[in-house]
């Protein structure tokens, strides 16, 4: 990687480090959210899909200012967190948590759409046959969604590696902290002379979507001929 | 072990209300579709709460509504065979079969013993998608009985098949009735599906049972036509008395002599065949000079006209109740009426492979 320069090598593995963590973290609230939209029935479903959704139509400024708001080291959940030595503000923390946010729809809905995906009476027939609600979802509705959970990773992650409107407004534009590649980009674009470095980034930015994409459909589709059951 | 069932259920077009018992054996809940009777054994199984009632297995209580008492699917100890297979599709057959032991690990029955029995030895590491219907369906039968089950149940496990895979799976439900000691209990629309294998049926109309008993005795009875006359139907306890060269098989029944085309059992076995009453013609006398070879002598019981112009007459024969479909007119032309001897004619070519089952007709009768 001699082609890219030590800042340009620094903001490509920070972007790297930030979006896998926010892929890891978001994955079982995704999980989580997106079985309770698919299958639960309980008041207060449209808001919480309304939520969900939230990231995707708002501003991204506005969803980094609102994270600020709450997360800052003056806001309710930020405040309550520095208590236990936490600090997401300005820390690359932050910027996980920014982008595990700004991908959490897309992750959501991929997951949602293949759990709608799986016939209840394979859960009815796995009931029947002595397994409680939980080793009902890990034995068979799990695997079945597995195509599924793979594509949410990767377009919440591909989103994570591209996210830069929230990002900036709640943690800035750090250096070796929150100086993720778009934000680097952004920056080199800024100083005269910066092109090349920016060009690099973006090549970078290219492959890395790119190959984040192949791999899914590959995984994707080994998990579909497993679940399709040939 | 016993299970009985007593529940209400608002259906919408009609009110579910049924109450029956089903000894060991094999029960059949018997009616038209829409009669009511997947409500039930899915009420059963425990994948719908119905409005009231109570069910109980062997003094355990499934249900009680009025105790509040539901278990869930998972903590009734059933075993399900559902129309259409439902294997988990990510799992070998192997995997699939085993799938009730990781949750009850009682172990009574033996894992080759029933891979034995159902005959899939062959396609333990297969997938479901790479099996055909019928063993699709053997595969679903083993993963129940694997379970260790105190009830099997099992919703029209042939419908989704064809006419051959039918009689392909038929046998192994046979097998079960007689081989495993835990009650089964089997919905069906089908006449001849309820004539092989029924212990016990129980005749379900518009939400409400019409009949009860063995099996013998609910079909032989002119008033309980769940599938309309045109499905009624005689069952016939038989022994096979010879094979003759011609391709005929000698029945004994109850001292007649039934001529029948080729069965498959061997002689001195009991077997169950069904008569059905279209098939059935009646004469005052005795018939001479005719081509149809079983002639069953009788009492007439009972006449039920129908709406239309037939009518259903039931004739005591010393093989036991025939059911014979004939017209008003001619029940009036003959002077018909109850007391009366007759004799039912029954062509040998009328009664169809797919009417004749092995083994005993009652259990309570041993």
């Amino acid at each position: 990687m001699n082609w890219l320069g030590p800042q340009e090598w620094e903001a490509v593995a920070l972007s790297l480090r930030v979006s896998f963590w926010a892929t890891l973290a978001a994955l079982p609230l995704g999980v989580l959210v997106a079985h309770a939209l698919a299958r639960w029935s309980f008041p207060g479903k449209q808001v919480l899909n309304g939520l969900v959704h939230l990231p995707l139509i708002l501003p991204p400024v506005v969803t980094g200012y609102l994270l600020l708001l709450t997360f800052g080291t003056r806001g309710p959940v930020g405040g309550l967190l520095q208590d236990f030595g936490i600090v997401l503000a300005f820390r690359w923390t932050g910027a996980a948590l920014a982008a595990g946010v700004m991908g959490f729809p897309l992750m959501v809905r991929a997951i949602r759409l293949s759990i709608e995906a799986v016939d209840p009476k394979l859960e009815q027939a796995a009931a029947t046959l002595g397994a409680s609600r939980a080793w009902v979802f890990t034995t068979v509705t799990l695997p079945l969604i597995l195509p599924g959970i793979i594509a949410g990773s990767i377009l919440g992650f591909a989103k994570a590696m591209g996210e830069f409107g929230a990002t900036i407004t709640f943690v800035s534009n750090i250096p070796g902290e929150t100086r993720t590649v778009p934000s680097a980009i952004y920056a080199f674009l800024q100083v005269p002379g910066g092109e090349g470095s920016a060009m690099r980034l973006v090549i970078v930015s290219v492959v890395v979507a790119m190959g984040a994409l192949l791999i899914s459909e590959w995984l994707a589709r080994r998990a579909a001929n497993r679940v399709a059951g040939t | 072990m016993t299970l009985s069932v007593r529940i209400k259920h608002d259906l919408g077009r009609f009110a579910l209300d049924v109450a029956f018992e089903a000894p060991p054996g094999l029960t059949v809940l018997y009616g038209r579709s829409g009669s009511g009777k997947t409500t039930v054994i899915n009420a059963v199984a425990g994948l719908l709460t119905p409005d009231e009632g109570r069910i109980d297995v062997d003094g355990q209580t499934l249900l009680d509504r009025a105790r509040g008492v539901n278990l869930p699917p998972h903590r009734r100890g059933l075993g399900y065979v559902f129309q259409e297979g439902r294997l988990f599709p990510h799992l070998s057959v192997r995997q699939n079969l085993k799938y009730g032991r990781w949750f009850r690990k009682t172990g009574r029955s033996s894992f080759d013993q029933v891979v034995d029995m159902l005959g899939i030895g062959a396609l333990l590491e297969r997938r479901p998608g790479a099996l055909s219907g019928g063993e699709k369906q053997r595969v679903a039968i083993g993963r129940a009985l694997l379970s260790d089950p105190a009830i099997i149940l099992a919703d029209e496990p042939l419908a989704a098949l064809d006419e051959d895979r039918k009689a392909e799976i038929l046998p192994y439900f046979e097998r079960l009735r007689d081989e495993v000691s835990v009650p089964i209990l089997y919905v069906s629309h089908s006449a001849a599906e309820v004539a092989r294998l029924a212990t016990t049926v129980v005749a379900l109309q518009d939400g409400r049972v019409a009949g009860q008993g063995p099996a013998a005795e609910v079909l032989g009875d002119p008033m309980l036509t769940p599938l309309g006359a045109r499905a009624a139907g005689a069952v016939l306890a038989a022994t096979v008395a010879a094979h003759h060269e011609d391709g005929l098989s000698e029945l004994d029944a109850g001292g007649v002599p039934l001529f029948l085309p080729r069965v498959p059992h061997a002689i001195g076995q009991p077997i169950r065949i069904r008569i059905a009453a279209q098939e059935v013609v009646l004469s005052r006398k005795r018939p001479e000079g005719l081509s149809a070879l079983n002639i069953l002598p009788g009492t007439i019981e009972q006449i039920r006209p129908g709406a239309g112009p037939g009518a259903i007459v039931s004739l005591a024969t010393p093989a036991g109740r025939v059911l014979a479909r004939v017209t008003q007119r001619s029940a009036r032309a003959m002077g018909l009426e109850p007391g009366v001897t007759c004799h039912a004619i029954v062509k040998t070519v009328a009664i169809a492979p797919e009417d004749v089952g092995g083994m005993e007709l009652s259990r309570q009768s041993r």
